[in-house]
């Protein structure tokens, strides 16, 4: 097998006295898609946040690609070929749909037309292109998720880092969602997502890693960890002889 | 959008196309002023690159302005060399200038107001600097000598009213389109994403302290130029009237009060700015009070900002865009 794509060497993070990440070690295949859950305050978006280069480990090392990328600035990791989208979206609010999509394009042409229809094929695949010379304050919510996804993929990454982007979308808009996430998947592209809703990640997901605490409690397909006594007390919040 | 990329083009080329045939009829006082309003539309559009386009408020552009002038009259004045020559060494300074202040904003996360308060910081310490350097004339300035009756314009940059009229006309004009062309280059969206959201920006590969830098470096050269041509318009250069705060208000309202971001924005924001100082300039002289035009831009901000936040120019796009549907 060849050498992981992303690997997350002994990673810790305080905020003070707290640890939100310890110690956490990780490593990703190219390809598939692969669930990052765990309780809230169990480290994911802190997670995300120094893959992406938002914030510095206290200690530890993020490789990516067999390169240390750690304490990059964020546009540097992003043009390696690792994209995110936040938690809370963050549109552009003055650049029109099309034009919010444009800008991660802008890191590998300098040419307006290209990524004018880079930008276009990602909100093709994300079903925004009916939208595209829409002012951004007039999406709603799960168009706004979908303009996050749009703007990640016109980076042209290796690496997607999902944080919650199915979060508020209803069953029906999820699923459409997790469709475009299995396409991606099956191109090449290595998908790493934080997810609540068990019946999503059950779904997308080919691989669920359950942090807890800031370290990984469990790691393996969706229908190992949902068996996991672990995960079962600590996430699942049901002990296994609970009638379902 | 298009109604207004539409009303813009049409509105501009009208109004710059009519300004440049109007001259041989416009009266001294009438040419005088629209001097400066287009003097200070130019400024403006520089203030806007910086601050409308990419998010840094910045209040010391007096500081760039008086760089230009100074490099441009101290060449002329003292070394007698032409003041073309001077351009190529104060807007070259005024733009490491602004690059230095734009690099220490960033280094240490100096943002929004406070990004502000340490370009008046500069833009205040040099001017303290230049009032007590006597090789630049200390507090009493330096003054051009007479202009010689073979005088050539642009040779020597200096003439006639209709002279600078032309030369102001020409920035304002240049400069406008300037920017309309920068908001549809790759780095009018980079400059814009960066100032709608820094972090969601550099998320997606934007060069934030790249493109930041280069920002305050173009709208300070610009500013130098404008200041340039001012400094020989007055015929005369001090630091207390071209480093301090007030000319740096006064380059700023203009675009403010138009619309920031805006392409037209700071050419309506100079046709109301400008002679509203003249104005309040007048009556307080009149009056016997000094700094009335201070109180005219202050109220006229109060109220403008009151009711339309956005600025001018985007209230007559909207405005002119319902008439349409009307119709």
């Amino acid at each position: 097998m060849s050498a992981p794509l992303l690997q997350l060497l002994g990673i810790s993070r305080r905020f003070g006295g707290v640890a939100a990440l310890d110690g956490l070690d990780l490593d990703l295949p190219q390809g598939g898609i692969t669930a990052l859950v765990g309780p809230n305050g169990a480290g994911k978006t802190t997670c995300f946040s120094i893959i992406a280069g938002a914030l510095s480990p206290t200690s530890g090392q993020v490789k990516f690609a067999g390169e240390t990328i750690t304490g990059l600035p964020p546009e540097s990791v992003c043009r390696r070929g690792i994209a995110r989208t936040f938690q809370v979206v963050r549109p552009m609010r003055d650049l029109s749909v099309l034009e919010n999509a444009m800008i991660g394009a802008f890191g590998w042409t300098r040419h307006v037309a290209t990524a004018r229809l880079a930008a276009a094929d990602a909100l093709a695949m994300v079903g925004l292109t009916a939208k595209a010379n829409a002012a951004v304050g007039h999406l709603t919510l799960p168009d706004r998720k979908m303009l996050e996804l749009a703007r990640a993929l016109s980076t042209r990454p290796r690496l997607l880092l999902l944080d919650e982007v199915m979060a508020g979308l209803r069953p029906t808009e999820a699923d459409a969602v997790v469709a475009v996430l299995r396409r991606l998947a099956a191109g090449g592209l290595t998908i790493l997502l934080v997810e609540h809703v068990m019946r999503i990640v059950m779904q997308a997901a080919t691989r669920v890693v359950v942090l807890h605490h800031g370290a990984l409690i469990a790691d393996g397909t969706p229908a190992q960890v949902v068996q996991d006594p672990r995960v079962i007390e600590s996430y699942l919040g049901a002990s296994p002889t609970d009638p379902p | 959008m298009q109604v207004d990329r539409r009303l813009g083009w049409i509105a501009g080329a009208a109004l710059f196309a009519g300004c440049a045939i109007a001259a041989p009829w416009l009266d001294g006082f009438t040419m005088s002023l629209l001097t400066l309003v287009f003097l200070f539309a130019w400024f403006g559009q520089a203030s806007n690159l910086a601050m409308g386009f990419t998010g840094q408020l910045s209040l010391g552009h007096a500081l760039f302005a008086g760089l230009g002038g100074y490099a441009v009259v101290i060449i002329t004045t003292r070394y007698g060399l032409s003041p073309w020559f001077g351009l190529l060494i104060g807007m070259p300074i005024a733009a490491a200038a602004g690059a230095a202040i734009g690099w220490l904003a960033f280094r240490f996360g100096v943002r929004d107001v406070y990004f502000a308060l340490l370009a008046i910081a500069v833009a205040e310490m040099m001017r303290v600097i230049f009032s007590n350097w006597n090789f630049v004339g200390g507090t009493g300035g330096i003054f051009l000598p007479a202009l010689s009756p073979t005088n050539e314009p642009l040779r020597t940059l200096r003439g006639g009213a209709l002279f600078y009229y032309a030369a102001a006309l020409f920035l304002a004009t240049a400069g406008t389109a300037l920017l309309a062309w920068l908001r549809g280059a790759r780095i009018g969206y980079l400059w814009r994403a960066l100032r709608d959201d820094e972090a969601a920006a550099r998320a997606l590969g934007v060069r934030a302290p790249l493109h930041k830098i280069l920002a305050c470096a173009i709208s300070a050269a610009m500013t130098a130029l404008g200041g340039a041509l001012y400094a020989h318009l007055n015929g005369v250069i001090f630091p207390d009237s071209m480093m301090g705060m007030a000319l740096s208000i006064q380059i700023i309202i203009g675009p403010i009060l138009g619309g920031l971001g805006t392409v037209f924005g700071p050419l309506v924001g100079a046709l109301v700015v400008v002679p509203l100082g003249e104005i309040s300039g007048t009556l307080g002289q009149s009056l016997g009070i000094s700094g009335m035009n201070s109180i005219g831009y202050g109220l006229a901000l109060i109220l403008l900002i009151g009711l339309l936040p956005g600025g001018l120019w985007p209230a007559i796009v909207a405005g002119v865009q319902s008439l349409w549907r009307r119709r």
